[in-house]
């Protein structure tokens, strides 16, 4: 696309730090998230829960719970459809298990009642008749032939016979001789990585207002990262149809990739249709924890080999990572991460997807990428210090550029990893003294960014304002974005622009807010729908003036006349055509249908200095520093944001986050005091740096900014402790127990 | 069960309402008043996103029952702005892009007042410790933290 033009633009409004459309509301309490409504005649549901990590349901006796005053709708798995596509089947015995339980948390039967409290009580009256089976919940035990089987049958075609049945894919990318390439090698490190699985810690839980008819008409309103993936998903679990189901995204407490599935929806509309009434919804916190996404666990092998001189010769690395009680793709895209920032002559990289007796993952920012990278950026680390070479200087030497064929296949185009890396050598940060027990540590960071299906409404309106209708969640202030980049384009104020977010009913499909797919591929659809309203109003133009439309530009805001020999008209502003617009053919509107590609992968670099404390192991982060190319950042605050905002849940996922499960198989932590995510008082000042190398894939350079920041900090929280305490430390998360544990031997 | 009558003070307005014994004054706030700027997070006082002013504390409201209320001043969220001026905080919450999501803003919002109140001149750290009992999941903190010692030069000034 027109790099070339978007190189010599100067931006009026992309790259200022306007104020947000949504402030306002947000600051005020009026904002309405997915628990913040209600409606007349309402139920409250509530879900009953398994106990166990691993069970058969023998029988599920509701009767009691039916009979008690004020339950309107009790509904179990039976109330669900079993839709023939393997991944709706997963989501449907998700939201309320069928034969068995597959974790502690696994829902199993919810009911409607007129209050809350009548709720709870219903749920604790059903009887749940479980034949407790053996469970598994690590990685590797349920890797063991002998592991008991979470399910079965649910192998591809890719996993070798032989193995536990848990085991459900195997993927594998890279390319050169890799045994050649370590017999080049002065030193070789092979280490075995440990990584607890988190979660995405949103503070608003999932919630929802759910009716349905039995004429299969419905409406949903719910905190989502996808109106429309919840409308297919209910869709297909209630076995409607998706043109009956309206879905309206309410504003959104967080996701973090969180939101992209459905867990309550489907139940609220169940419990809605058999009790003709509509249903609310919310989960607890204990229920957040135990029963929606946390992201993958992982254990890993990672062997580089290097010359005395810094140039790595050959790597390979073995991933097993665990996405819970189903099959599941993490693993690809952590597999295609782990070597992605380095240029490389001889890769090799496996990846297994293992079953284990715990929920069903969800993608968490970067999905797969943080951890295989923490492994890979931690032996870089280590063969920096065992070679005594300089961290940067050894990146620097090996880093991907433009022309790299990467380590998952396709051969880079513009990226700023060196820029990035040249930008953390030159900051005061990497040279600053550092004080007894402290560390530094490094590391680089990458995400591929998506594109994908997309559509955008923008119309002009007879005031000379502008609307936008966009179909993603506003999950980091996107709305701004968008309004931002339509008013640049259309060379309007941003005060006249307003983005709404559509429900189903009012825009085409649109992919989830993932991948840091927004702000691209909603901007590059803005810009091409304001492109194509401008087009509309210079035609108009053309038919009030009298000339050929093709003798009319738009600058600043305005038609004016090509040249002299298009006449001498005074320019058109926006406002002028549209408050004539119905004498000139009607309406005026742009809009833009895409599946985007072209996304352009982010590359960061963290910087962070800890010290820890040898009596009791604890880490302190004393500064932290981020670099990353932004492509261009459209609104600075929200690109620093995403920055800081990564960084820190990076931090949490290092020090202290993690499932704990008992030998019973269940969560022990299932709540804010003991998954502690980090406080304002565990920090310091998270710095950042914006580095703006255009992607050539959108108008204005635009690359996606929100998962690239938590990938780094595993890594450079590691090998800053590590470097700190004397000790290689090879699992997360490095808790004051473990940390103390290492350093004391 | 018998609901209770209680008579309080909320944002100023003298306020009635029945509730239940075991009711939470968070659940009367969003569920029988219709305020529901104070969110809840987790319910059990861990994130701060319930945080109202219970006679001049910052309390967790999911940690007080309703009918703890009889008598008392009751301040939220709802009534930090004056008419359509806002508070310096959450003005400046805005300019700084201090909130993301916003679901834990208006307890933030809550806290960071009170703590200006107690001391108008905090360190950044003060502010930090003050600030410990609000989960925030979008922004590191940090821009928080600016707002809030912005909004307070500004008071200082005033």
């Amino acid at each position: 696309m027109a790099l070339d033009d978007q190189a010599k633009r100067t931006f009026k409004v992309v790259g200022t730090r306007v104020g947000r459309p949504d402030g306002i509301d947000k600051v005020t309490g009026k904002a309405a998230y997915g628990a913040d409504i209600t409606a007349p005649g309402m139920l409250h549901g509530r879900i009953l829960r398994s106990p166990h990590a691993h069970a058969r349901i023998k029988s599920i006796d509701v009767s009691e719970a039916a009979k008690l005053a004020g339950v309107k709708a009790v509904v179990t798995g039976a109330d669900l459809a079993i839709p023939d596509d393997e991944g709706f089947a997963d989501i449907a015995i998700n939201c309320l298990a069928r034969d068995k339980v597959f974790y502690d948390g696994h829902a199993v039967a919810a009911v409607a009642a007129t209050s809350k409290s009548i709720a709870k009580q219903a749920i604790r009256l059903i009887k749940v008749d479980y034949e407790i089976l053996p469970h598994v919940t690590d990685v590797d035990a349920a890797m063991k032939p002998d592991a008991p089987a979470v399910q079965e049958g649910r192998a591809l075609e890719n996993v070798p016979a032989g193995m536990s049945q848990n085991v459900t894919t195997r993927c594998a990318f890279g390319h050169g001789d890799v045994d050649a390439g370590f017999a080049k090698a002065d030193k070789i490190i092979e280490r075995s990585f440990k990584t607890a699985a988190t979660h995405q810690g949103y503070i608003e839980p999932q919630a929802c207002l759910a009716t349905l008819g039995s004429d299969g008409r419905g409406e949903v309103w719910c905190c989502t990262q996808g109106q429309y993936m919840v409308r297919a998903n209910c869709a297909a679990v209630l076995g409607i149809e998706e043109s009956q189901l309206r879905v309206i995204s309410s504003e959104i407490g967080g996701g973090f990739g969180g939101k992209t599935s459905t867990f309550i929806e489907p139940v609220a509309l169940a419990l809605s249709r058999k009790s003709g009434k509509p249903v609310k919804m919310v989960m607890t916190r204990d229920e957040v924890l135990r029963a929606t996404g946390p992201t993958i666990s992982a254990s890993m092998d990672i062997k580089i080999g290097m010359t005395n001189d810094g140039r790595i010769t050959a790597a390979r690395g073995e991933l097993r990572y665990s996405g819970g009680a189903y099959p599941n793709e993490t693993i690809e895209m952590g597999a295609q991460a782990a070597f992605a920032a380095y240029d490389l002559e001889a890769v090799e990289t496996v990846g297994w997807n293992v079953m284990t007796n715990r929920p069903k993952e969800i993608p968490y920012r970067a999905p797969g990428a943080p951890t295989s990278i923490y492994a890979v950026e931690s032996v870089v680390d280590e063969l920096c210090q065992e070679l005594g070479l300089d961290p940067l200087d050894v990146r620097l030497l090996n880093a991907a550029r433009k022309g790299t064929l990467s380590a998952y296949g396709p051969t880079f185009n513009e990226i700023g990893l060196v820029a990035t890396l040249e930008a953390a050598k030159a900051h005061p940060h990497y040279t600053a003294p550092l004080g007894p027990n402290q560390g530094r540590g490094l590391s680089c960071g990458f995400w591929f960014n998506f594109g994908g299906n997309t559509c955008v409404s923008l119309n002009i309106n007879d005031d000379g304002t502008v609307g936008v209708v966009e179909g993603n969640p506003d999950i980091g202030g996107s709305r701004a974005s968008i309004s931002m980049m339509a008013a640049e384009e259309l060379g309007v104020p941003y005060e006249k622009v307003r983005t709404v977010i559509a429900d189903t009913s009012a825009l085409g499909f649109n992919d989830i807010t993932d991948g840091s797919r927004v702000t691209f591929a909603v901007g590059l659809a803005t810009i091409e729908a304001a492109r194509a309203a401008i087009r509309e109003m210079c035609r108009r133009a053309a038919k009030i003036w009298g000339i050929d439309e093709d003798a009319v530009l738009w600058e600043d805001g305005a038609a004016v006349p090509a040249g002299p020999n298009a006449g001498t008209h005074p320019p058109m502003t926006l406002a002028e055509i549209a408050a004539v617009a119905g004498n000139t053919g009607g309406p005026i509107a742009g809009h833009h249908e895409v599946n985007a590609d072209g996304a352009g992968v982010s590359f960061g670099v963290h910087l962070v200095d800890t010290e820890v404390d040898p009596e009791t192991g604890a880490t302190k982060i004393l500064r932290y520093t981020v670099f990353q190319d932004a492509g261009k950042a459209v609104h600075p605050d929200y690109v620093e944001g995403q920055m800081q905002g990564g960084a820190v849940q990076g931090i949490g996922w290092a020090l202290n986050e993690e499932y704990i499960y008992g030998e019973d198989g269940r969560l022990q932590n299932a709540g804010f005091l003991d998954y502690r995510i980090p406080v304002a008082s565990d920090l310091p000042e998270i710095e950042t740096v914006i580095l703006e190398i255009p992607n050539p894939g959108h108008p204005y350079g635009v690359r996606g900014v929100g998962e690239t920041p938590i990938v780094p900090p595993l890594a450079a929280i590691s090998n800053a402790v590590s470097r700190a305490a004397g000790v290689r430390m090879c699992e997360l998360p490095m808790s004051p127990p473990r940390l103390l544990k290492a350093m004391t031997g | 069960m018998k609901m209770i009558p209680v008579e309080t003070t909320i944002n100023g307005d003298q306020t009635e309402f029945l509730c239940n014994a075991d009711e939470s004054l968070l659940d009367v706030l969003r569920d029988r008043l219709g305020l529901t700027g104070a969110k809840e997070g987790c319910g059990t006082g861990d994130c701060g996103a319930c945080s109202v002013m219970l006679n001049g504390r910052v309390v967790c409201s999911c940690l007080v029952l309703g009918v703890e209320t009889q008598g008392a001043e009751v301040e939220t969220i709802e009534g930090m702005a004056d008419g359509e001026t806002l508070h310096p905080l959450q003005r400046v919450f805005i300019e700084e892009a201090a909130l993301q999501c916003g679901i834990c803003t208006p307890g933030i919002l809550i806290a960071a007042k009170s703590l200006l109140a107690k001391n108008p001149d905090p360190t950044d750290t003060e502010v930090r410790y003050w600030l410990a009992g609000n989960l925030c999941r979008c922004t590191g903190y940090d821009k928080i933290i600016k707002a809030v010692q912005k909004a307070a030069a500004e008071m200082r000034a005033a």
